[in-house]
Protein backbone atom coordinates (compact mmCIF):
# COMPACT_ATOMS: atom_id res chain seq x y z
CA UNK A 1 0.00 0.00 0.00
CA UNK A 2 0.59 3.36 -1.16
CA UNK A 3 2.35 5.14 2.19
CA UNK A 4 1.28 8.51 3.20
CA UNK A 5 5.17 9.41 2.96
CA UNK A 6 5.03 8.15 -0.68
CA UNK A 7 1.82 10.84 -1.28
CA UNK A 8 3.53 13.32 0.58
CA UNK A 9 6.27 12.74 -2.00
CA UNK A 10 3.69 12.37 -5.08
CA UNK A 11 2.18 15.76 -3.81
CA UNK A 12 5.03 17.89 -3.04
CA UNK A 13 5.78 17.94 -7.02
CA UNK A 14 2.42 19.32 -8.04
CA UNK A 15 2.78 22.89 -8.47
CA UNK A 16 1.22 26.25 -8.33
CA UNK A 17 -0.47 26.94 -11.79
CA UNK A 18 0.18 30.80 -11.74
CA UNK A 19 3.58 30.44 -9.83
CA UNK A 20 4.85 26.99 -11.25
CA UNK A 21 8.72 27.44 -9.34
CA UNK A 22 6.48 26.67 -6.15
CA UNK A 23 4.97 23.36 -5.45
CA UNK A 24 1.64 23.31 -3.33
CA UNK A 25 4.24 22.56 -0.41
CA UNK A 26 6.20 25.59 -0.76
CA UNK A 27 2.83 27.66 -0.70
CA UNK A 28 1.52 25.87 2.17
CA UNK A 29 -1.66 24.99 1.01
CA UNK A 30 -1.59 21.12 1.82
CA UNK A 31 -3.43 20.40 5.44
CA UNK A 32 -3.38 16.73 5.49
CA UNK A 33 -3.04 13.65 3.86
CA UNK A 34 -4.82 10.19 4.73
CA UNK A 35 -4.28 6.94 2.62
CA UNK A 36 -7.98 4.84 2.97
CA UNK A 37 -7.08 2.25 1.03
CA UNK A 38 -4.89 1.08 -1.85
CA UNK A 39 -6.95 3.22 -4.15
CA UNK A 40 -8.52 5.30 -1.75
CA UNK A 41 -6.93 8.50 -0.70
CA UNK A 42 -7.85 11.77 1.04
CA UNK A 43 -6.57 15.38 0.98
CA UNK A 44 -7.37 18.80 2.16
CA UNK A 45 -6.18 21.90 1.18
CA UNK A 46 -6.59 25.41 2.15
CA UNK A 47 -7.06 28.52 -0.59
CA UNK A 48 -4.74 31.24 -0.56
CA UNK A 49 -7.03 34.33 -1.24
CA UNK A 50 -10.56 33.33 -1.23
CA UNK A 51 -11.18 34.18 -5.07
CA UNK A 52 -7.81 32.67 -6.52
CA UNK A 53 -9.04 31.16 -9.74
CA UNK A 54 -5.65 28.91 -8.90
CA UNK A 55 -7.57 26.71 -6.32
CA UNK A 56 -9.76 24.70 -8.58
CA UNK A 57 -6.77 24.53 -10.89
CA UNK A 58 -4.66 23.09 -7.87
CA UNK A 59 -7.25 20.29 -7.32
CA UNK A 60 -7.51 18.90 -10.48
CA UNK A 61 -3.64 19.17 -10.63
CA UNK A 62 -3.42 16.79 -7.36
CA UNK A 63 -6.07 14.36 -8.74
CA UNK A 64 -4.07 14.22 -11.42
CA UNK A 65 -0.52 13.10 -10.18
CA UNK A 66 -2.86 11.02 -7.37
CA UNK A 67 -4.34 9.42 -10.02
CA UNK A 68 -1.43 8.43 -12.42
CA UNK A 69 0.18 7.14 -8.64
CA UNK A 70 -2.64 4.29 -8.56
CA UNK A 71 -5.67 6.29 -6.96
CA UNK A 72 -9.18 5.97 -8.39
CA UNK A 73 -10.91 7.59 -5.19
CA UNK A 74 -9.41 11.09 -4.65
CA UNK A 75 -11.53 13.24 -2.14
CA UNK A 76 -10.15 16.44 -2.35
CA UNK A 77 -11.52 18.68 0.45
CA UNK A 78 -11.30 22.81 1.62
CA UNK A 79 -10.28 23.89 5.08
CA UNK A 80 -10.15 27.30 5.89
CA UNK A 81 -9.33 27.19 9.14
CA UNK A 82 -7.07 27.80 10.18
CA UNK A 83 -6.75 30.38 7.53
CA UNK A 84 -4.11 30.71 5.55
CA UNK A 85 -1.06 33.54 5.11
CA UNK A 86 1.73 34.17 3.98
CA UNK A 87 3.29 32.85 7.43
CA UNK A 88 2.97 29.62 5.63
CA UNK A 89 4.77 30.13 3.10
CA UNK A 90 8.31 27.64 3.42
CA UNK A 91 11.60 29.37 3.56
CA UNK A 92 12.54 27.29 0.46
CA UNK A 93 9.23 29.15 -1.33
CA UNK A 94 10.83 32.07 -0.58
CA UNK A 95 14.35 31.43 -1.87
CA UNK A 96 12.59 30.13 -5.08
CA UNK A 97 10.54 32.93 -5.41
CA UNK A 98 13.35 35.69 -5.22
CA UNK A 99 14.98 33.64 -7.92
CA UNK A 100 12.00 33.53 -9.84
CA UNK A 101 12.06 37.31 -9.85
CA UNK A 102 9.05 37.43 -7.26
CA UNK A 103 9.88 39.74 -4.11
CA UNK A 104 9.26 37.12 -1.10
CA UNK A 105 6.58 38.81 1.39
CA UNK A 106 7.85 41.05 4.00
CA UNK A 107 7.08 41.06 7.46
CA UNK A 108 4.71 44.26 7.53
CA UNK A 109 1.61 44.53 5.56
CA UNK A 110 2.57 47.79 5.03
CA UNK A 111 3.47 48.19 1.86
CA UNK A 112 4.97 51.75 2.45
CA UNK A 113 7.47 50.58 5.42
CA UNK A 114 8.05 47.50 4.16
CA UNK A 115 11.43 46.45 3.09
CA UNK A 116 11.54 44.74 -0.39
CA UNK A 117 14.63 43.80 -1.82
CA UNK A 118 14.86 43.77 -5.41
CA UNK A 119 15.52 40.21 -6.82
CA UNK A 120 17.56 41.65 -9.43
CA UNK A 121 20.00 43.64 -8.22
CA UNK A 122 19.27 43.26 -3.97
CA UNK A 123 18.79 47.08 -3.52
CA UNK A 124 16.47 47.70 -0.86
CA UNK A 125 15.16 51.50 -2.32
CA UNK A 126 12.46 49.72 -3.90
CA UNK A 127 8.74 51.67 -4.70
CA UNK A 128 5.12 50.81 -4.43
CA UNK A 129 3.94 51.46 -7.97
CA UNK A 130 0.50 49.72 -7.74
CA UNK A 131 -0.78 47.65 -4.81
CA UNK A 132 -2.54 45.10 -6.82
CA UNK A 133 -0.76 42.73 -9.49
CA UNK A 134 -1.27 39.96 -11.83
CA UNK A 135 -2.82 37.50 -9.61
CA UNK A 136 -4.51 38.42 -5.81
CA UNK A 137 -1.05 37.29 -3.64
CA UNK A 138 0.74 40.16 -5.87
CA UNK A 139 1.84 43.92 -5.94
CA UNK A 140 3.37 45.89 -8.70
CA UNK A 141 7.37 47.53 -6.97
CA UNK A 142 9.83 49.27 -8.91
CA UNK A 143 13.48 49.39 -8.43
CA UNK A 144 14.83 52.54 -7.49
CA UNK A 145 18.63 51.31 -8.83
CA UNK A 146 18.28 48.96 -11.03
CA UNK A 147 14.87 50.43 -12.40
CA UNK A 148 13.26 47.03 -13.16
CA UNK A 149 9.71 46.66 -12.47
CA UNK A 150 9.00 43.58 -10.44
CA UNK A 151 6.13 41.56 -8.87
CA UNK A 152 6.15 41.73 -4.83
CA UNK A 153 4.38 38.58 -3.54
CA UNK A 154 2.23 40.65 -0.76
CA UNK A 155 2.32 40.00 3.45
CA UNK A 156 -0.98 38.88 3.58
CA UNK A 157 -2.18 37.41 7.45
CA UNK B 1 -32.61 31.14 9.80
CA UNK B 2 -29.09 30.84 9.61
CA UNK B 3 -29.53 29.92 6.11
CA UNK B 4 -30.64 33.57 5.94
CA UNK B 5 -28.52 35.24 7.47
CA UNK B 6 -25.80 33.46 5.70
CA UNK B 7 -27.85 34.74 2.26
CA UNK B 8 -27.92 37.93 3.64
CA UNK B 9 -23.73 37.87 4.13
CA UNK B 10 -23.22 36.45 0.82
CA UNK B 11 -25.58 38.70 -1.51
CA UNK B 12 -23.95 41.87 -0.22
CA UNK B 13 -20.58 40.50 -1.34
CA UNK B 14 -21.99 38.85 -4.67
CA UNK B 15 -24.09 41.82 -5.94
CA UNK B 16 -21.01 44.19 -5.18
CA UNK B 17 -18.30 41.67 -6.94
CA UNK B 18 -20.85 41.83 -9.81
CA UNK B 19 -20.88 45.64 -10.12
CA UNK B 20 -16.96 45.85 -9.85
CA UNK B 21 -16.75 43.22 -12.58
CA UNK B 22 -18.44 45.35 -14.94
CA UNK B 23 -15.23 47.35 -14.77
CA UNK B 24 -12.87 44.86 -15.89
CA UNK B 25 -11.83 46.29 -18.91
CA UNK B 26 -12.61 49.73 -18.35
CA UNK B 27 -11.27 51.34 -15.34
CA UNK B 28 -9.81 54.79 -15.61
CA UNK B 29 -6.08 53.57 -15.61
CA UNK B 30 -4.52 49.87 -15.70
CA UNK B 31 -3.15 49.86 -11.79
CA UNK B 32 -7.37 50.96 -11.02
CA UNK B 33 -8.61 48.38 -13.33
CA UNK B 34 -6.24 45.73 -12.07
CA UNK B 35 -7.13 46.65 -8.35
CA UNK B 36 -10.89 46.67 -9.35
CA UNK B 37 -11.27 43.29 -10.67
CA UNK B 38 -8.97 41.95 -7.88
CA UNK B 39 -11.11 42.96 -5.37
CA UNK B 40 -14.12 41.99 -7.34
CA UNK B 41 -12.59 38.63 -7.36
CA UNK B 42 -11.90 38.79 -3.55
CA UNK B 43 -15.36 39.48 -3.10
CA UNK B 44 -17.28 36.48 -4.76
CA UNK B 45 -14.31 34.36 -3.18
CA UNK B 46 -15.72 35.70 -0.45
CA UNK B 47 -19.00 35.06 -1.47
CA UNK B 48 -18.80 31.13 -2.59
CA UNK B 49 -17.44 30.60 1.05
CA UNK B 50 -20.67 32.03 2.35
CA UNK B 51 -23.27 30.18 -0.41
CA UNK B 52 -21.13 26.92 -0.01
CA UNK B 53 -21.86 27.04 3.72
CA UNK B 54 -25.40 27.75 3.24
CA UNK B 55 -25.64 24.64 0.91
CA UNK B 56 -25.34 22.66 3.84
CA UNK B 57 -28.78 24.64 5.58
CA UNK B 58 -30.78 24.96 2.38
CA UNK B 59 -33.91 22.62 3.45
CA UNK B 60 -34.39 22.92 -0.70
CA UNK B 61 -30.75 21.43 -1.24
CA UNK B 62 -29.68 23.21 -3.69
CA UNK B 63 -26.47 23.80 -4.73
CA UNK B 64 -23.85 26.81 -4.56
CA UNK B 65 -24.53 28.01 -8.32
CA UNK B 66 -28.50 27.51 -7.97
CA UNK B 67 -28.14 29.84 -4.74
CA UNK B 68 -26.21 32.47 -6.07
CA UNK B 69 -27.91 32.39 -9.44
CA UNK B 70 -31.43 31.34 -9.53
CA UNK B 71 -33.26 32.62 -6.69
CA UNK B 72 -35.78 35.46 -8.09
CA UNK B 73 -35.27 39.27 -7.15
CA UNK B 74 -37.09 39.30 -3.99
CA UNK B 75 -34.87 36.31 -2.62
CA UNK B 76 -32.03 38.49 -2.66
CA UNK B 77 -31.36 39.98 0.51
CA UNK B 78 -27.91 42.26 0.02
CA UNK B 79 -28.52 45.96 0.84
CA UNK B 80 -29.44 48.54 -1.39
CA UNK B 81 -26.02 50.20 -1.23
CA UNK B 82 -24.42 47.61 -3.08
CA UNK B 83 -26.01 47.39 -6.51
CA UNK B 84 -26.12 50.98 -7.11
CA UNK B 85 -24.46 52.02 -10.61
CA UNK B 86 -20.69 52.85 -11.15
CA UNK B 87 -21.73 56.07 -12.82
CA UNK B 88 -17.97 57.20 -12.40
CA UNK B 89 -15.25 56.35 -11.14
CA UNK B 90 -15.94 58.96 -7.37
CA UNK B 91 -19.24 56.83 -7.32
CA UNK B 92 -17.37 53.64 -7.50
CA UNK B 93 -15.00 54.73 -4.75
CA UNK B 94 -17.13 56.60 -2.62
CA UNK B 95 -19.55 53.04 -2.58
CA UNK B 96 -16.36 50.88 -1.98
CA UNK B 97 -15.04 53.04 0.77
CA UNK B 98 -18.59 53.31 2.75
CA UNK B 99 -19.18 49.16 2.39
CA UNK B 100 -15.22 48.21 3.23
CA UNK B 101 -15.66 50.10 6.24
CA UNK B 102 -19.06 48.35 7.63
CA UNK B 103 -17.31 45.17 6.05
CA UNK B 104 -14.04 46.05 8.15
CA UNK B 105 -16.04 46.09 11.22
CA UNK B 106 -18.84 42.98 10.34
CA UNK B 107 -15.94 40.78 9.91
CA UNK B 108 -13.97 42.14 13.08
CA UNK B 109 -17.07 41.38 14.83
CA UNK B 110 -18.07 38.34 13.23
CA UNK B 111 -14.65 36.42 14.25
CA UNK B 112 -15.77 36.43 17.56
CA UNK B 113 -19.24 34.13 16.41
CA UNK B 114 -20.11 31.08 18.22
CA UNK B 115 -20.78 29.26 14.71
CA UNK B 116 -17.18 28.03 14.40
CA UNK B 117 -17.36 27.68 10.35
CA UNK B 118 -19.14 31.40 9.80
CA UNK B 119 -15.70 32.84 12.32
CA UNK B 120 -13.20 31.25 10.01
CA UNK B 121 -14.75 32.54 7.10
CA UNK B 122 -14.56 35.78 9.06
CA UNK B 123 -10.95 35.19 9.35
CA UNK B 124 -10.10 34.39 6.33
CA UNK B 125 -11.93 37.34 4.52
CA UNK B 126 -11.45 39.59 7.30
CA UNK B 127 -7.53 39.47 5.83
CA UNK B 128 -8.43 40.40 2.44
CA UNK B 129 -10.93 43.85 3.73
CA UNK B 130 -8.56 44.95 5.22
CA UNK B 131 -6.20 45.39 1.92
CA UNK B 132 -9.82 46.80 0.07
CA UNK B 133 -10.35 49.05 2.88
CA UNK B 134 -7.08 50.72 2.66
CA UNK B 135 -7.18 51.15 -0.99
CA UNK B 136 -10.76 52.43 -1.07
CA UNK B 137 -9.69 55.01 1.65
CA UNK B 138 -6.80 56.23 -0.14
CA UNK B 139 -8.65 56.75 -2.73
CA UNK B 140 -11.15 59.17 -0.63
CA UNK B 141 -8.42 60.84 0.29
CA UNK B 142 -6.34 61.72 -3.08
CA UNK B 143 -9.59 62.39 -5.15
CA UNK B 144 -10.77 64.60 -2.33
CA UNK B 145 -8.00 66.32 -1.59
CA UNK B 146 -7.20 67.03 -4.99
CA UNK B 147 -7.81 68.91 -8.00
CA UNK B 148 -10.74 71.35 -7.28
CA UNK B 149 -12.59 68.84 -10.15
CA UNK B 150 -12.51 65.49 -8.28
CA UNK B 151 -13.24 67.09 -5.19
CA UNK B 152 -16.47 67.84 -6.92
CA UNK B 153 -17.15 64.57 -8.46
CA UNK B 154 -16.42 63.20 -4.99
CA UNK B 155 -18.84 65.28 -3.07
CA UNK B 156 -21.17 65.39 -5.66
CA UNK B 157 -20.97 60.85 -5.49
CA UNK B 158 -20.88 61.49 -1.45
CA UNK B 159 -24.32 63.31 -1.61
CA UNK B 160 -25.59 60.97 -4.02
CA UNK B 161 -24.97 58.13 -1.72
CA UNK B 162 -25.33 59.33 1.64
CA UNK B 163 -28.56 57.84 2.07
CA UNK B 164 -27.90 54.36 1.50
CA UNK B 165 -25.25 52.88 4.34
CA UNK B 166 -27.88 53.10 7.08
CA UNK B 167 -29.92 49.97 6.00
CA UNK B 168 -26.43 48.35 6.74
CA UNK B 169 -27.36 48.82 10.42
CA UNK B 170 -30.65 47.85 10.44
CA UNK B 171 -31.43 44.07 12.28
CA UNK B 172 -33.82 42.17 10.65
CA UNK B 173 -36.45 40.09 13.12
CA UNK B 174 -33.78 36.79 11.88
CA UNK B 175 -30.80 39.09 12.69
CA UNK B 176 -32.23 39.83 16.53
CA UNK B 177 -32.68 36.30 17.35
CA UNK B 178 -28.93 35.03 15.91
CA UNK B 179 -27.35 37.88 17.64
CA UNK B 180 -28.77 37.28 20.92
CA UNK B 181 -27.33 33.39 20.54
CA UNK B 182 -23.87 34.85 19.52
CA UNK B 183 -23.70 33.90 16.21
CA UNK B 184 -24.75 37.14 13.84
CA UNK B 185 -23.45 40.58 14.45
CA UNK B 186 -25.53 42.91 16.17
CA UNK B 187 -25.02 45.34 13.39
CA UNK B 188 -27.17 47.93 14.88
CA UNK B 189 -23.70 48.07 17.49
CA UNK B 190 -21.48 48.95 14.65
CA UNK B 191 -23.26 51.98 13.38
CA UNK B 192 -21.15 54.54 15.69
CA UNK B 193 -17.73 53.17 14.67
CA UNK B 194 -18.65 53.42 11.14
CA UNK B 195 -19.82 56.63 11.59
CA UNK B 196 -16.83 58.40 13.33
CA UNK B 197 -13.89 56.43 11.14
CA UNK B 198 -16.20 57.75 7.97
CA UNK B 199 -16.23 61.43 8.93
CA UNK B 200 -12.67 61.48 9.79
CA UNK B 201 -11.78 60.28 6.59
CA UNK B 202 -14.24 62.89 4.72
CA UNK B 203 -12.28 65.41 6.64
CA UNK B 204 -9.11 64.41 6.23
CA UNK B 205 -10.17 64.31 2.25
CA UNK B 206 -11.46 67.98 2.20
CA UNK B 207 -15.15 67.13 1.50
CA UNK B 208 -18.20 67.72 3.40
CA UNK B 209 -20.38 66.08 5.41
CA UNK B 210 -24.19 66.07 4.01
CA UNK B 211 -26.69 67.20 6.58
CA UNK B 212 -29.32 64.45 5.69
CA UNK B 213 -30.19 61.66 8.12
CA UNK B 214 -32.85 60.02 6.13
CA UNK B 215 -31.96 56.54 4.80
CA UNK B 216 -33.22 54.36 2.06
CA UNK B 217 -34.02 50.72 3.17
CA UNK B 218 -35.48 47.59 1.66
CA UNK B 219 -32.94 45.33 0.37
CA UNK B 220 -32.69 43.18 3.17
CA UNK B 221 -36.13 42.39 2.80
CA UNK B 222 -35.91 41.73 -0.80
CA UNK B 223 -37.40 45.45 -2.19
CA UNK B 224 -34.73 46.30 -4.42
CA UNK B 225 -34.14 49.14 -6.68
CA UNK B 226 -34.78 49.51 -10.20
CA UNK B 227 -31.06 48.40 -11.04
CA UNK B 228 -31.48 44.77 -9.63
CA UNK B 229 -33.23 43.36 -12.09
CA UNK B 230 -30.98 44.54 -14.85
CA UNK B 231 -27.87 43.25 -12.95
CA UNK B 232 -29.87 39.38 -12.22
CA UNK B 233 -30.75 39.23 -15.59
CA UNK B 234 -26.74 39.76 -16.74
CA UNK B 235 -25.74 37.86 -13.95
CA UNK B 236 -28.35 35.38 -14.57
CA UNK B 237 -28.33 34.58 -18.14
CA UNK B 238 -26.13 31.69 -17.92
CA UNK B 239 -27.73 29.67 -15.42
CA UNK B 240 -31.33 30.78 -16.85
CA UNK B 241 -30.56 29.93 -20.42
CA UNK B 242 -28.63 26.96 -20.15
CA UNK B 243 -29.60 25.54 -16.22
CA UNK B 244 -26.72 23.90 -14.85
CA UNK B 245 -23.97 24.84 -16.84
CA UNK B 246 -20.54 24.47 -15.38
CA UNK B 247 -17.17 26.05 -16.73
ZN1 LIG C 1 17.15 46.48 -8.79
Amino acid sequence: MTTIEQVYEILSKVTDPEIPVLTLDDLGVIRDVNVISDDEVEVKITLTYSGCPATDVMAGDIRAALFVAGFTKINITHVISPAWTTDWLSPKGREKLKKYGIAPPAATLSLQEAIVECPQCGSKQTKIISEFGSTSCKALFQCENCLEPFDYFKCHR
Amino acid sequence: MLFKYLLQLADNQLILSQRLSELCGHGPALEQDIAITNISLDLIGQARLLFQYATKHDDQKRNEDQLALVRPENEYRNVLLVEQPNVDFAHVIVRQYFYDEFNFLNYSALVNSKDEELAAIATKSLMEVKYHLRFSRNWMLRLGDGTAISNQKMQDAIDDLWAYPGELFEMTADEQVLAKAGVAVDVSTLQENWKEAVLATLQEATLAIPEGTWHQTGGKKGIHSEYMGHILAEMQFLQRAYPNQTW
